[in-house]
């Protein structure tokens, strides 16, 4: 087997680690401070994808105006989504959230599906990150090389909003203890709009990156949320930083997993979350409650 | 005599189905120290967290500063410049000692300076990067009240600020609560600590079964002891 295969294998699986790390990472801010697990975050990813290739398709938005614009749009959209709906069943039990993101999820997929079809449809590389540098064992295409170094430095920039900076306090304060947090006077409701928004903002930046690498299309968010739900499992979600390293981690094994066992490279994750769930059960990096 | 900060007037509470407030009445004037005193499950911290607006539901009336806030939310009702000292203190775990402290927000001008806080409180001062929940209790109970003392709120809202304390701790917060009524804030106390209480308060409440059924002023407490501890039940 030659290493250009090996090292390939190795780098989608790190691509793909990249966009489970941005998608989890959205999903633990939501789900801190909104007690709701959100499996229309695969929508919204998909939505980030349909609107750079809508603005790029009507109006001529280049890759990197998109990359900024659109994931604006889907965090507006999340923003209103969380105000009409989530905001109605916060007071019910966690199975309800499901329901109704699973809910969201199938419209919004059902209605791009009905809009676009679903044939994928191509969005070409940028430009400026066309072509890409001969490694001596591997071909690393330039692309590739940015969406890794692109959306771990996006992680990284939100775990040091959440832990360093005075908004990221208030937040953490709001998901320890939303009643006494607004009894000092702090908008709790308004911070829950903008967290839902943030989060699913994230998603929405990692469909953008992914439009080049992936075809776009309405259910490219569907597969992929099962997968990172997975992660978020096996991760725990006490952690921001062991969700990075996480995704990435299983985004490895699984490009590695492909390069042995081919037929299994779907499964790899599934069960790493069997056995996680049944030596630590709050997760690798959760805390027990 | 001075204006009324908090007027309450047929205050019903419930938490889910039970109903814990059954018409409480009370009024605070503007620089007053109010104790709510009563037994255990008469609903002083209930009461407490009506004004806050942290019950699921309440009716009646509730006036802080002249405004009905009864329907208003919690934040709302904190920026009329109110500090709440909550029962179980409320530090957060996922905060140092220093964020908890500047977590609340400014509700108005003239809050204690960080610098007059280290003065009263230096346990804090020396512990400022430790998690606040690493704390001992009474470290945390300090940190509480410090944490209002910021914002320039003008009335406090203090629930059980002496329980589980050493009588040394008690003392340096009631240098605190002297200090605070020195420079005009209004207070609402629920205290059991009757003794503590009576030194520093102006007045009395007496809670039984959701209801204020009493109010003793400062200069009866002497006379009418004996109805105090019947009361309390000690």
């Amino acid at each position: 087997m030659s290493s250009q295969v090996i090292f390939g294998q190795l780098l989608v699986g790190l691509i793909n680690g990249s966009f489970y790390a941005m998608l989890s990472l959205g999903l633990a801010i939501i789900f801190g401070l909104l007690g709701i697990a959100n499996i229309a975050q695969g929508a919204f990813y998909m939505m980030g994808a349909f609107f750079a290739w809508l603005l790029l398709r009507e109006l001529g938005v280049t890759y990197f105006y998109a990359l900024i614009l659109s994931p604006l749009i889907v965090g507006l959209i999340g923003a209103v989504v969380e105000r009409l709906l989530l905001r109605r069943i916060y007071k019910l039990p966690h199975e309800y959230g499901l329901l109704l993101t699973f809910g969201i999820l199938m419209f919004t997929q059902g209605l791009f599906i009905y809009l676009f079809q679903t044939a994928g449809r191509p969005y070409a590389t940028p430009p400026e990150l066309a072509g890409g540098y001969n490694l001596g064992f591997m071909f690393l295409p330039k692309y590739r090389a940015w969406v890794v170094v692109a959306s771990l430095m996006t992680c990284l920039a939100s775990w040091y909003a959440l832990e360093k900076t005075s908004l990221g306090r208030t937040l953490r304060a709001a998901t320890e203890n939303p009643a006494l947090t607004r009894a000092f006077g702090i908008n709790v409701p308004s911070l829950m709009t903008f967290g839902f928004g943030a989060g699913v903002a994230l998603a929405g930046a990692a469909g953008v990156l992914a439009a080049p690498i992936y075809t776009v299309s309405p259910i490219m968010g569907a597969d992929l949320i099962i997968v990172v739900f997975a992660i978020i499992v096996i991760g725990g979600m006490g952690s921001i930083l062991g969700s990075i390293i996480t995704s990435v981690s299983l985004g490895l094994l699984e490009g590695l997993a492909k390069v042995v066992y081919p037929q299994g490279s779907n499964m790899v994750v599934f069960v790493v979350m069997i056995l996680v769930l049944l030596v630590r059960p709050a997760g690798l990096f959760g805390r027990e409650r | 005599m001075t204006e009324s900060v908090l007027t309450i007037k047929d205050l019903h509470g419930y938490y889910g189905e039970s109903h814990v407030l059954h018409g409480v009445d009370l009024d605070v004037r503007r620089g007053e120290v109010v104790t709510i005193i009563g037994r255990n499950g008469a609903g002083k911290t209930t009461t407490l967290r009506a004004i806050m607006g942290m019950l699921e539901k309440r009716q009646g009336s509730i006036k802080i500063c002249g405004h009905e806030t009864i329907d208003w939310p919690s934040e709302r009702i904190a920026r009329l410049g109110i500090g709440y000292v909550p029962e179980e203190r409320g530090i957060y775990s996922s905060l140092d000692v220093m964020d908890n402290l500047m977590l609340p927000p400014k509700l108005a001008e003239g809050g204690m300076s960080l610098d007059a806080i280290w003065t009263l409180f230096p346990n804090l001062k020396e512990r400022r990067r430790s998690q606040g929940t690493r704390l001992s209790g009474g470290e945390q109970q300090m940190l509480a009240f410090a944490r209002v003392l910021r914002t320039g709120a003008a009335i406090f809202l203090l629930d059980e600020p002496t329980e589980g304390l050493a009588p040394v701790i008690i003392q340096q917060i009631g240098h605190a609560i002297e200090a605070m009524k020195a420079l005009g804030h209004t207070m609402i106390l629920v205290e059991q600590n009757f003794r503590f209480a009576s030194r520093i308060a102006d007045r009395h409440y007496v809670m039984e079964h959701g209801k204020i059924v009493d109010m003793i002023r400062r200069d009866e407490v002497q006379v009418r002891s004996d109805h105090i501890k019947s009361y309390l039940g000690v």
